[in-house]
């Protein structure tokens, strides 16, 4: 009796101590030298086009039209605040429909500017939906038949264009972890730079 | 393909290579020896016994204090956190306004934090406060993985120890693993991810006007300092509720391969640790190379199977082949920038081990790649497993082992010199089958009434049933990662989870079990400890069973893979398997 008492007290003066040390003294201590030492990365990684602010670098966005490099598909929308998987089955004949629509949407927008364009070389990645809905990157494969639409409706060489690709590439982290990809967002701020839309 | 094994080679060789230097430093923890960083925490942890009122030079602990010690210490954190769950409304570092969520679902995160579960029927970003993410959840990340790693160290006592009582005092094992193991090594990961671009703030979310002039609002918060414990401590409870698969948790390939780490570093140093305090290396690395051979095995399974394709990507027509430029295989529900294997690899890793943090869907896994986090579950977390409870429940299948091996040779089973008697045996069958039967009856119930049927997003179909029997698997074994279709708590939007706010049913009955087959086997373990402590040591003869060789680790993965397959083989047919061998679409 007398040690489960001791043990209560004890309990409840480390209950206390380490909510206050684990729980508000570490996170704590930790934002401020991230503040202070990272700022920018600490806050989001946020891009600017003219002085704006139009996002993050981390942080996948829609793009629709014509004149844009497209993000992948995502099952939130490319929302920032509220996430969730997309839970597509491996089975799922949904999925099946889904990917059919995207496969023959994908197709009918590139094969105009690039008429060698078929089913089979449409990259996984084009037509399936990322795991966070803001996958900001699309891979090498995907940006190299988009840059063909672009280079038509901005009036640019292709040449130019997949060096803009070739720019914003982020190979695989110290050469070997990851895989390369293309940052959709950064990608289409330097077409507007560099190719403005009027 | 080849890349991707470079990959994975290069993980298993940064892996093996820690092993060493981080097992020594637990076992001068475990030992109360002098670390390093004593000069500059020793005065801290001092501090902290006077402070708790405890004297742990004189205060060696029994079994049954031990137990006492541990289970008043987790009760009284549970009440505590679920009073910061209740109290969301009048908390400060609340910029969104978050109100607290209904009361089952409280019990039911409060249950899956303080057992190191972080099942996640809530969604942090747009239900939790910054506050109760880091005064309730991220101090759970702490706790609950410092008691595993307690239990661990007072069941090698049990071991070592020659007819003592004692096995360790138990505030002293909590102070000095928190002090010297994980608030250090938090710290430095924390900051390393947040250069590298995890976000570590208290700001308000972000609102973004897009560059086509649209409007994006990023959510924020104090991710770092949660992300790195929450890896470290087997938690797997993320900030947002995509988890790792979130760019501000995760952003590159090489924090992926960094988190990864993070996550089996302990549990994999544990065996190095044990084979110290045991006085043989050898008995480490052989429990060691039984869960290395699952481990490789199932990390190779899923990659292959992911880099084939699903059956509903190849019916619609999409060519899953890798070619320059595209990974191929199965994006669906993956992240570019991990790409198949930085994704096949980390789902082996989170399933092994106890955490359960996520870097993609697991519901969106190929039929046969489905069936590697599945069994890696029902081998009952035992291939390294939680920080401590991985080794803690090894154990129980290495005397196990013992036990059927001297049955077959005809010997009394003896273990490091012990022998196994029937108490310890009676214990050890407790605690190994404790867990699955938790399992097989929670996930009867939730499968056969309509109770249960209420939580599915995917329907009445193989994929359904692999959402309910995984979600008892995950909580049972204190996992937490999900098919996430199958769900306690709807999000505003989220797909499947229509106007289902609050399923009691799924939030109480995953609460209970958690608890439940947390505790009951810390118990059985510290009753195994106990009455290991008490016996004599005899000297190794001729005819004792070695424990340290190849025939040993064969016997120990024959014993564990037979639990498993038995215990849960006819489930998993019917679920992911049926998936991945009928390849019909539903």
């Amino acid at each position: 009796m007398a040690g489960l008492r001791r043990d209560l007290l004890t309990s409840v003066i480390a209950v206390v101590a380490m909510t206050i040390v684990l729980g508000l003294a570490y996170p704590l201590v930790i934002t401020g030298i991230a503040q202070v030492v990272f700022p920018g990365s600490a806050n989001g990684s946020k891009v600017s086009y003219h002085c704006h602010v139009v996002g993050s670098k981390l942080i996948g966005q829609e793009f629709t039209g014509k004149a844009y490099f497209h993000s992948r598909p995502s099952a939130t929308g490319y929302s920032g605040n509220v996430t969730y998987f997309g839970n597509g089955g491996p089975n799922s004949a949904a999925v099946r429909e889904e990917i059919r629509e995207e496969l023959a949407s994908y197709v009918k927008l590139n094969k105009p500017y690039d008429r060698s364009l078929s089913r089979e070389d449409v990259p996984v990645d084009a037509v399936t939906q990322s795991a966070s809905g803001v996958d900001p990157q699309i891979s090498e494969a995907n940006a190299q038949i988009q840059a063909h639409r672009i280079a038509a409706v901005r009036h640019l060489p292709l040449s130019k264009v997949e060096d803009l690709i070739a720019a914003h590439t982020e190979g695989r982290s110290l050469g070997v972890l990851g895989e390369p990809g293309v940052n959709v967002l950064e990608l289409n701020i330097a077409l507007d730079e560099a190719a403005p839309l009027r | 393909m080849l890349q991707g094994y470079v990959q994975l080679a290069i993980f298993f060789a940064v892996l093996v290579a820690l092993i060493k230097p981080v097992g020594i430093h637990i076992a001068r923890v475990f030992g109360n020896e002098r670390v390093f960083l004593t000069p500059v925490l020793g005065p801290i942890e001092r501090g902290a016994y006077r402070l708790l009122r405890v004297r742990p030079e004189q205060e060696g602990q029994d079994w049954k204090a031990y137990a006492r010690s541990l289970i008043v210490f987790s009760l009284l954190f549970w009440i505590a956190l679920y009073l910061v769950l209740r109290t969301q409304g009048i908390q400060p570092f609340n910029p969104e306004g978050f109100h607290s969520g209904p009361w089952d679902l409280s019990f039911n995160t409060t249950s899956s934090f303080i057992t190191n579960t972080n099942w996640q029927f809530y969604g942090g970003e747009t239900t939790l406060t910054y506050f109760a993410q880091m005064a309730g959840l991220a101090v759970q990340n702490f706790v609950s993985a410092a008691v595993g790693i307690a239990v661990v160290a007072a069941l090698i006592r049990g071991i070592v120890a020659r007819s003592s009582k004692e096995i360790g005092n138990f505030w002293q094992d909590v102070i000095r693993i928190l002090l010297y193991v994980l608030l250090p090594i938090s710290a430095l990961g924390a900051l390393f991810l947040v250069s590298q671009g995890v976000i570590q703030n208290l700001s308000d979310p972000s609102v973004i006007h897009t560059l086509t002039g649209g409007t994006q609002v990023l959510a924020q918060g104090p991710v770092a300092s949660q992300e790195a414990i929450k890896e470290l401590g087997t938690n797997g409870g993320g900030f947002f509720n995509v988890n790792s698969a979130y760019p501000f948790e995760n952003p590159t390939g090489l924090t992926n391969f960094f988190e990864m780490l993070l996550i089996l570093v302990i549990p994999a140093s544990l065996t190095y640790t044990y084979g110290r305090m045991v006085g043989s290396q050898r008995q480490g690395w052989a429990i060691f190379s039984a869960m290395f051979v699952l481990f490789v095995v199932g990390v190779v399974v899923v990659y292959m199977a992911e880099q084939h394709g699903s059956p509903a990507q190849h019916a619609a027509g999409l060519h899953t082949h890798a070619f320059s430029g595209s990974t191929g295989g199965n994006m669906e529900g993956k992240e570019q920038r991990f790409g198949i294997a930085g994704s096949s690899l980390w789902t082996a890793v989170t399933t092994v081990t106890s955490c359960g943090a996520v870097n993609a869907a697991f519901e969106s896994l190929t039929g046969i790649g489905g069936t590697v986090p599945f069994s890696n579950l029902g081998f009952s977390e035992v291939i390294f497993g939680g920080v401590g409870t991985g080794l803690y429940s090894m154990l129980l299948y290495v005397i196990l082992a013992v036990f059927i091996g001297g049955l077959m040779v005809g010997r009394t089973p003896e273990y490091l010199g012990k022998k196994i008697q029937a108490r310890e045996i009676k214990l050890v069958a407790l605690g190994v089958l404790f867990t699955p039967l938790a399992v097989l009856l929670s996930a009867g119930a939730a499968s056969a009434t309509r109770l249960g049927t209420r939580s599915l997003y995917a329907g009445i179909n193989p994929s359904g049933f692999s959402e309910t029997l995984y979600a008892y698997l995950s909580q049972a074994n204190n996992n937490g990662s999900t098919w996430a279709g199958y769900t306690g708590f709807i999000q505003p939007h989220a797909p499947g989870n229509v106007g289902a706010y609050g399923i009691t049913f799924a939030n109480l009955l995953g609460g209970g079990i958690m608890v439940t087959a947390r505790f009951a086997p810390i118990l059985f373990v510290l009753a195994v400890a106990g009455a290991l402590a008490g016996k004599s040591v005899s000297p190794a003869g001729l005819g004792t069973m070695r424990t340290d060789n190849p025939t040993f680790v064969f016997l120990l993965i024959g014993v564990v893979i037979l639990v498993g397959a038995l215990t849960f083989f006819p489930a998993i047919l019917l679920g992911p398997v049926a998936n991945g061998l009928s390849g019909r679409l539903f």
